[in-house]
């Protein structure tokens, strides 16, 4: 295998081409897709790359297929992802169950574009946050994170591959068409900066291996195929051994799991930034590219003596429900911008529990909220 | 026959799987003992097997052996085992499926399987119904028979699975039945012999369901059906026409050498790395 030494270099590069070299600065050595704007150029770059590095790329029939051959790779010991955007971020609801499921690692990355259906393959939207919340069906614990820069591109791919691994779940990284397509300068870190993080591996004799083992930090120890430690994996509700059940007790043990290991761990997985939080009475929440429009809307404000703050969530999901119920107790105004009719808005609004004012700034006609507007928003509203 | 069980067990994860969910007198026990025995024969070490199956009777059976198993989602095992293969080429990948799982809901990634041709064994047993389910119409139910969504008699065309296969550039294509099962054995063999993709149907019967709702009888009387309609393709040249008609061919139907993809994917990273 040839080692990557990705040097500390400036180059002026394209979002998606950051994802494709955040994935292999990770330890991605299998990329399966399926055309799609606003993302194929993550694809194109990593058929190209790929192999260089002794990885291997596939082209599949659709994104059903595409995450299928992803979850394969993953089990069989090699880390993997696949990269799509809203019509076939949909196609791919069915194996991220499966994944989350199964507790495979794997990392998809959605560069959002304008919906419903077919929609608008070529303009902004965020109107997949909920999607990648409660796409699948089932009981589902989603961890989406959520680049706003070219550089963030790379490094948040980095950290799902590394969450990933860490917790056994697929992680979803939520970008957009503006992201994705926007050219940045990047100054890339030597490969001896980037912390990686590998799946643990059993250290039982295969005879007391336990795929799926219930243990205090609700992750499990995974074998690859081939390892020597023969195992069934299944979709089907299943007991720590992976063969299927139907026990009731056993069956909530095994949901509880899936919950837990996100739920217990907000604080490891969320990641927030704030501006001018700590005297702000008004707080702009958004996240992805509209936070860049809202911190310059909020310096505007500062300018204009209102105590405007940034709050920007890097990981949609988990949602902060801690962190938010005390900011909301501080703050007379929240405004949440985002470009879709609403959706993030409503985790404000459930965590708020009427502590404060909640307002909605929305746009989805395909252009992207802009500091002005959010400015003349917090002029209003305040 | 205690020989043959011999074998069988020690391939079994008897201690924690069985009993099995299978009717008394379904066909895919006796096919699992055949993959089984080709298995054994070819002396491929338990830890290096994958089987990987979708949804359904058939696919329930990576359950019960004792090698990597991967029960996937309706209709994409073939997709789960193109991952898994890539991934890691020396592991030897078995795929189990039924005529449902891989040619209605799983029909796209089955062409696209025949077609890129990477070295996987596909063992597809057709009952011409959805079992699991209950009875009801498959893509591979006969004209004008009787399934429960299609109660007035089933008016579409069925698939033919082996032509399918050769159309869609299946390099290795093969059909046995549960009746013959010394021969369907030596044809899984081949087949996981074979450096390609490599595609088994094997004719398998559900009186529970079809039989029943199509008065075909019991399993005895289907397995007749099975022993008096195959034709093995050496003996399909010596018989009059006529007696071909509703009959179907068994034995290797097609054997052709394509470049396999994993082997061509290894070309690619040598010449991405410079090494040609």
């Amino acid at each position: 295998m040839v080692k990557t030494t990705i040097q500390k270099r400036e180059r002026l590069i394209l979002g998606n081409r950051a994802c494709a070299e955040g994935a292999i600065a990770a330890g991605c050595r299998f990329f399966a897709g399926y055309p799609i704007t606003p993302s194929t150029e993550i694809a194109e770059v990593l058929a190209w790359e790929l192999p260089k590095v002794g990885g291997k790329f596939i082209q599949m029939e659709d994104e059903i297929a595409s995450l299928a051959a992803v979850i394969g790779a993953s089990v069989a010991g090699v880390k993997s992802m696949t990269a799509t955007s809203g019509p076939g971020f949909s196609l791919m609801q069915e194996h991220i169950g499966y994944a989350f499921m199964a507790e495979v690692p794997c990392v998809i990355v959605n560069v959002q574009r304008g919906g419903p259906s077919t929609g608008l393959p070529t303009k902004i939207a965020q109107a997949d946050t909920m999607q990648a919340r409660w796409g699948t069906h089932g009981d589902y614990h989603a961890i989406a994170l959520a680049p706003s820069s070219v550089a963030e591109c790379f490094h948040f791919t980095i950290r799902a591959f590394n969450l990933s691994e860490k917790y056994r779940t697929p992680v979803i990284v939520l970008t957009d068409e503006v992201v994705g397509h926007m050219r940045e300068k990047v100054t890339f870190p030597e490969s001896s900066e980037i912390k990686i993080i590998n799946r643990m591996k059993p250290t039982v004799h295969p005879g007391w291996y336990q795929h799926f083992e219930v243990n205090p930090h609700f992750v499990s120890p995974m074998a690859s195929f081939g390892e020597g430690y023969r195992y069934n994996i299944t979709g089907l509700t299943h007991n720590p051994d992976g063969f299927p059940t139907a026990r009731p007790v056993a069956i909530k043990e095994k949901l509880d799991k899936l919950k837990n290991k996100i739920t217990h761990n907000v604080n490891d997985i969320v990641e927030i930034r704030e501006e001018f939080m700590e005297d702000a009475h008004i707080a702009v929440f958004a996240y992805g590219i509209v936070a860049r429009a809202a911190r310059q809307a909020v310096h505007m404000a500062r300018e204009k003596r209102i105590k405007a703050g940034l709050i920007q969530p890097l990981t949609v999901w988990p949602f902060p429900d801690v962190y938010m119920e005390h900011m909301l107790e501080q703050l007379d105004l929240v405004i949440v911008a985002e470009l879709n009719q609403g959706q993030l808005i409503r985790e404000v609004m459930r965590v708020n529990t009427g502590k404060t004012r909640v307002r909605g700034l929305n746009r989805y006609d395909s252009e992207l909220i802009t500091p002005d507007q959010i400015f003349q928003k917090i002029r209003e509203e305040k | 026959m205690a020989l043959l069980s011999k074998v069988t067990h020690q391939y079994l994860r008897t201690k924690k799987q069985f009993p099995n969910v299978w009717c008394a007198g379904c066909g895919i026990g006796t096919i699992m003992g055949a993959i089984i025995r080709a298995i054994d024969g070819l002396k491929l070490p338990q830890d290096d097997v994958v089987m990987v199956s979708g949804i359904g009777c058939s696919s329930r059976m990576p359950v019960y052996v004792d090698f990597n198993t991967l029960h996937a989602t309706h209709g994409r095992p073939l997709a789960f085992a193109t991952g898994v293969k890539l991934a890691q080429p020396n592991l030897k990948v078995i795929i189990i499926t039924g005529d449902g799982d891989a040619l209605a809901i799983g029909g796209n990634h089955f062409i696209h399987a025949c077609r890129r041709n990477i070295d996987l064994t596909t063992i597809l047993i057709n009952n011409s119904t959805y079992g699991m389910t209950g009875g009801q119409v498959a893509p591979t139910t006969p004209f004008m028979k009787i399934g429960t969504t299609a109660p007035y008699g089933n008016r579409e065309r069925s698939f033919d699975i082996a032509k399918l296969a050769i159309a869609a550039g299946a390099p290795f294509v093969a059909r046995g039945t549960v009746y013959h099962m010394v021969q369907l054995r030596k044809l899984v063999e081949e087949a996981i012999q074979k450096k390609g993709f490599s595609l088994v149907e094997v004719i398998s019967h559900c009186h529970t369901l079809y039989g029943r709702l199509n008065k075909e009888g019991g399993a005895i009387e289907m397995l007749k059906w099975q022993k008096e309609h195959a034709i093995p393709i050496s003996a399909a040249g010596k018989v009059p026409p006529e007696k071909l008609r509703g009959k179907f061919l068994t034995g290797v139907l097609w054997d052709i050498d394509f470049p396999e993809y994993c082997e061509e994917y290894d070309k690619v990273m040598a010449e991405a790395q410079g090494k040609m």
